[in-house]
């Protein structure tokens, strides 16, 4: 089995508080992986350890066997490693292409040119269009991102880590705040990620847990309880305990 | 029509004029660029001081640049301001007049001083970065001041003469000289700025100002653009510093004192910040309310200017510029 992504005895403290405690996670090349637990479980926590979005107080975080602790959050991402956010953090005033392009851009080596306009790389804004094809996205390519139904900024917010061509792909609650029947459309569009590409998500909608992953880890109190096949999670008893509960046995 | 949906079968197609007409020039910025020309003739006393506007608009032009796109706030921007202006003033008075050399060498030191102090002002927030900004300048202001062999102090750098302009145009008493320097070195770095902030890096800013937690998870290198678009910013002043210097043969050491900071910030939310043209208006406008209301009403003309800043920050927040869209809006609204 070979991790793509791994922790090795993950510590996170604030003041005393361990909003992650001695975590050793892997996850499989090609994976969809799910990370689960009660509220305050830390995972968004965990989720911003592994991006460099936080420094851990102990421990290291391995991508592609390489040590990539100290790194700062661009460097992962040009190595591959991309995050989606819970909240919308996006560009309000910058459209859906031009936000899409920054990530282009950046994955390109063009981020720093100075000269030529934006539009005139031809190779950045065909694959950004290819993205925003992919997401359904075309129709919107000109507007304001801030005009946006909720709905499609969730999808802005995934367009922007495609954008950047991930290999390790984390996905913070794709779905939070979207309504149902739009969310599904959001799941199909993550469903449909190349199997070459790499998922690690967080999620509440334990449906949604079940019909997508094909691993899942329980984070409670900062700790790994368990981890394993589907399956296996649905019958073991401590994670009925702390956290499905009825969503599994009802 | 037929064609354009093949063409969008053929490969996903967003259309990319969308993305190049913002940095095409429009009519209205071509009437713009001729307001200066129709000045020359029309105030052919005032060379001198329409001069003073060029070289302030290209001051105020280079806090956009570091303000307005990259979201940095100063209070010290002068700092580069003066530093230009001496460099080029100590250059011309040690026997090195030739102007060009002087902006350059001006460019040079303002932006290497912008490179070392972005170090210090990206460390922190606002707030930060104000008192850095604006320490940094208080001390080169002291530098000046006590350093009286090199800069004369008080007293001001004297004996700066400035070669003929490409050895053929000297500075004459009219300003004719220093009208068409100063105002063709504001357009071509206009013109380069303009460049810059379409492009992929003014895209990269843009970014950053709106959000610039979410820039490195695109797999930007915030820190690296910041500093890069705050020393072009430094060298900016730099050369604008280094205009006044030349152009009236004289650096005042408060070239580097705090109030020209502030009013360079006034004159940019005045103007409106973050599109180039609002730094331009502002530093027109600014300078040509202080010309006439000074004249009018010497004493209290900073009143009036207090209210007026205190009316646009509440009513007009974009300025000038913002104001001007709004309306054109309006009227092709009311036209259609």
């Amino acid at each position: 089995m070979s991790a793509v992504l791994q922790t090795r005895g993950l510590v996170k403290c604030f003041g005393r508080f361990v909003a992650t405690n001695d975590v050793n996670l892997s996850v499989r090349a090609g994976a969809r992986h799910a990370l689960i637990g009660p509220n305050g479980a830390g995972k968004t926590t965990l989720i911003n350890l592994l991006t460099g979005f936080l420094d851990p107080s102990a421990g290291d975080v391995l991508l592609k066997g390489e040590v990539v602790t100290r790194l700062p959050q661009h460097r992962r991402v040009q190595r591959g490693l991309v995050r989606t956010f819970q909240i919308n953090r996006l560009f309000a005033d910058l459209t859906v292409l031009e936000s899409v392009l920054m990530a282009v851009n950046e994955r390109l080596g063009l981020g720093a040119r100075f000269w030529r306009p934006v539009g005139a790389f031809g190779q950045a804004v065909d694959e950004a269009a290819t993205v925003l094809q992919n997401l359904n996205l075309l129709e919107v390519a000109h507007e304001r991102t801030r005009n946006l139904p909720y709905g499609k900024q969730r999808l802005v917010e995934i367009a922007l880590a495609l954008a950047a061509r991930p290999e390790v792909l984390l996905l913070d609650e794709p779905a939070a705040g979207v309504p149902a029947g739009e969310s599904r459309e959001l799941f199909e569009t993550i469903a449909q990620l190349p199997p070459d590409v790499t998922v690690l998500l967080i999620e509440h909608d334990m449906d949604l847990v079940f019909r997508f992953a094909d691993r899942i880890s329980v984070l409670v109190n900062g700790g790994l309880l368990t981890e394993g096949e589907p399956d296996a999670i649905a019958r073991d008893p401590r994670v009925k305990e702390v956290y499905l509960g009825e969503a599994i046995s009802g | 029509m037929a064609v354009a949906s093949l063409a969008e079968m053929a490969r996903p197609g967003v259309d990319p004029t969308a993305l190049t007409r913002a940095a095409r020039w429009q009519w209205a910025e071509w009437v713009f660029w001729l307001m200066p020309l129709i000045a020359y003739f029309a105030f052919p006393q005032n060379l001198v001081f329409l001069s003073q506007i060029a070289i302030t608009a290209l001051f105020c032009l280079s806090l956009d640049l570091i303000l307005g796109y990259a979201g940095i706030v100063s209070l010290g921007h002068t700092a580069f301001f003066g530093v230009g202006a001496y460099t080029a003033g100590l250059l011309a008075s040690h026997g090195h007049g030739e102007p060009l050399l002087g902006l350059f060498g001006a460019a040079a030191c303002a932006a290497g001083l912008g490179f070392v102090s972005s170090f210090l002002v990206l460390r922190g927030a606002d707030l930060t970065r104000l008192m850095v900004t604006l320490g940094v300048s208080m001390m080169l202001f002291e530098a000046a001041n006590k350093l009286t062999d090199l800069t004369g102090g008080v007293d001001g750098l004297q004996g700066i003469t400035v070669e003929p302009l490409l050895g053929r145009f000297s500075f004459d008493l009219y300003g004719k000289t220093a009208f068409w320097y100063s105002f063709i070195v504001l357009f071509l770095l206009f013109w380069v700025a303009r460049r810059l902030v379409h492009s992929p890096v003014g895209l990269s800013l843009r970014g950053i100002r709106q959000n610039v937690g979410r820039m490195p998870a695109l797999g930007t290198p915030v820190n690296r653009r910041l500093a890069a678009i705050y020393t072009v910013g430094a060298a900016y002043a730099g050369v604008a510093g280094a205009l006044l210097a030349q152009t009236t043969q004289f650096v005042a050491v408060d070239v580097l004192a705090f109030p020209r900071s502030a009013e360079l910030l006034l004159m940019l939310v005045l103007g409106g910040a973050g599109n180039l043209y609002g730094a331009l208006l502002g530093a027109i406008v600014f300078m040509t309310a202080r010309h006439l209301l000074s004249d009018l009403n010497p004493q209290y003309w900073q009143f009036w200017l207090g209210m007026l800043l205190v009316l646009i920050v509440l009513f007009a927040r974009d300025g000038i510029v913002g104001g001007l869209r709004r309306a054109a809006r309006r009227l092709s609204r009311s036209r259609r």
